[in-house]
């Protein structure tokens, strides 16, 4: 695939994120919108009337709500203004990230502001995921989100002991790094030595994926400020830059339709790196990036997932996590805000990635910020029939 | 199967499907406020934007023109306006508050520059009028909605 040709450069140049939390009943949708708008804006020193621009983007039906972006206009200060309203599912906040990189570097608009958000304690998710199915062939037996495959598959290639431990240990370290960052949902205190204790203890959902395994149902919101090059050197002083961004998207990988299953694709997680990485003149990845913040659903698909968007071989990714190369200080440090097992207002949730990279970048996450230079940046987002997206972010305008 | 359509449409279903899809919806602080006054107090309430200067009934958290956070800034309505618009529902549905034929009307209240829809009753749907003066009647039981206003009437 050709590399992403871009008319001009972009960068992101205003970060806001509300508190995330199970339950927000203090603000209704536009409310809560408007706290991340506000310090999005605040953040980049702008006001409303300096957006081209804005953007919107949720879930389908998970708050029962039709034409949210129309109503929202009350919070996103998209009153007399272009906006669009974008939703993909779980990438949703990561697509509303392409779109306005893509708009900007267009010509079309200078300054782009998008916002995601969910309020999942208002709706039924699990009402609104199921016409995800094909109504004729899917519908009825569709269960929901959790799958317990990817656990089972782990257990398969490396041992029971080992792939449960690896698991957990995964999870035991995202919630230390929640516990570093304020605007987290979920830290619960856990430490190495309950590591047994989790495995055996924890409830089980499907097969070995358990209740601690799994990300929350969370309430909250992110916007993001989008510049043109010109207009990011003279209103920032840390422009983020956009490099790349890729979406891959494999309806079949569901296994929906009677494919035979003895021909396993390459995964969309595996393919969305490799062919960025490629176009790029990226060799090792794990040695490129200084930070990756990974759209990592459950602990288990978060430690499986590192070997194939850093294209690694056989135990590496495993090991990674083992030897606790993912931590905030370690080798290759993987979602320091605590990642989506952490906290999960979905069409927020692939946008965070992005705005915790970019806040990396910037050296402003204080708590969990990645200690050292951070120049060069991945964040992924995940969704739906196995969607996957990557934006590249970096500190400095000097790639070829 | 429809046998007008003719063989084109021959053994073709059409799945019928529900979905229960329950919900519920945060009113946050503002717009609780505003039900709580009105079911306890039966005052109405509304915002005020000092830049624009505008008065929003139902209140909201934001003037979404300026901006301005206007969580702080009520302003007391009384309970008559006058109808901006209206329109008769003739067709019955289980949603609906009231068997048809009535009157939906928007109403601005004295002092608002916003207008809210309600029901529109003691009048028959032949005589209502654009700007027709008209006045909230309370429900005799709380609802802890927007129905706690059962409906209004002309200012006789």
């Amino acid at each position: 695939m050709a590399a992403n040709k871009k008319n001009r450069n972009v960068a992101i140049i205003g970060i806001g994120q509300t508190q995330y939390s199970s339950h927000r009943e203090d603000v209704n949708q536009p409310e809560m919108i408007n706290e991340a708008v506000k310090l999005a804006l605040q953040d980049a020193n702008l006001t409303k009337d300096d957006i081209d621009c804005f953007m919107h983007g949720n879930m389908e039906l998970f708050e029962m709500v039709h034409q949210p972006d129309l109503w929202h206009v009350l919070g996103t200060g998209a009153y007399g203004c272009s906006e669009f309203r974008l939703t993909t599912g779980g990438t949703t906040g990561i697509t509303l990230v392409c779109a306005a990189d893509n708009l900007v570097a267009s010509g079309m608009y200078d300054i782009v502001l998008a916002v995601g958000f969910e309020k999942l304690q208002e709706g039924h998710t699990t009402g609104g995921i199921t016409n995800m199915a094909d109504p004729l062939w899917g519908r009825m037996l569709q269960t929901g989100a959790l799958t317990g495959t990817c656990a089972a598959d782990v257990i398969n290639e490396f041992g029971e002991d080992r792939a449960r431990r690896a698991a957990m240990k995964h999870r035991i370290i995202m919630d230390q790094h929640a516990s570093r960052n304020p605007n987290s949902h979920r830290s619960f205190g856990l430490e190495m030595d309950q590591l047994e204790d989790l495995m055996e203890n924890s409830p089980r959902l499907v097969g070995d994926l358990r209740l601690i395994h799994m990300c929350s149902q969370s309430d909250g919101a992110c916007a993001l400020i989008f510049a043109c090059e010109k207009k990011a050197k003279e209103l920032s002083d840390k422009p983020v830059w956009i490099r790349d961004h890729v979406t891959t998207h494999r309806e079949e990988t569901l296994w929906m339709y009677p494919l035979d299953l003895s021909q396993k694709e390459e995964p969309t997680h595996r393919k969305a790196p490799r062919e960025l990485f490629e176009r790029n003149g990226i060799d090792k990845p794990v040695e490129y990036f200084d930070v990756f913040e990974m759209y990592d659903p459950s602990s288990w698909w978060g430690m499986d997932w590192i070997r194939e968007f850093f294209l690694l071989e056989g135990d590496e990714h495993i090991r990674m996590v083992e030897n606790e190369d993912i931590r905030i200080e370690g080798k290759m440090p993987i979602c320091p805000s605590g990642g989506v097992v952490s906290a999960n207002p979905i069409g927020a949730t692939a946008m965070v990635r992005v705005a915790e990279a970019a806040l990396q970048i910037r050296g402003d996450a204080g708590g969990h910020q990645v200690p050292g230079d951070v120049n060069h940046a991945l964040a992924s987002g995940f969704g739906g029939t196995l969607w996957t997206i990557l934006v590249m972010l970096e500190k400095e305008l000097d790639w070829e | 199967m429809n046998q007008d359509k003719g063989e084109k449409y021959k053994d073709a279903y059409v799945v019928d499907g529900k979905l229960a899809l329950p919900y519920q919806y945060f009113a946050g602080t503002v717009g609780s406020k505003f039900l709580i006054a009105l079911r306890d107090k039966r005052e109405i309430l509304g915002v005020r934007c000092d830049t624009c200067g505008k008065v929003y009934v139902p209140p909201r958290q934001v003037c979404e023109k300026d901006f301005e956070d206007l969580g702080d800034k009520w302003v007391m309505l009384g309970n008559t306006g006058v109808v901006t618009n209206f329109t008769i529902v003739h067709k019955d549905d289980k949603h609906r508050p009231r068997k048809a034929p009535y009157i939906l009307a928007m109403i601005k209240l004295d002092g608002a520059d916003t207008a809210i829809p309600h029901v529109l009753e003691m009048v028959q749907p032949e005589n209502v009028e654009i700007g027709m003066e008209v006045k909230a009647v309370f429900s005799s039981e709380p609802t802890n909605t927007i129905l706690d206003i059962d409906h209004f009437e002309p200012v006789l």
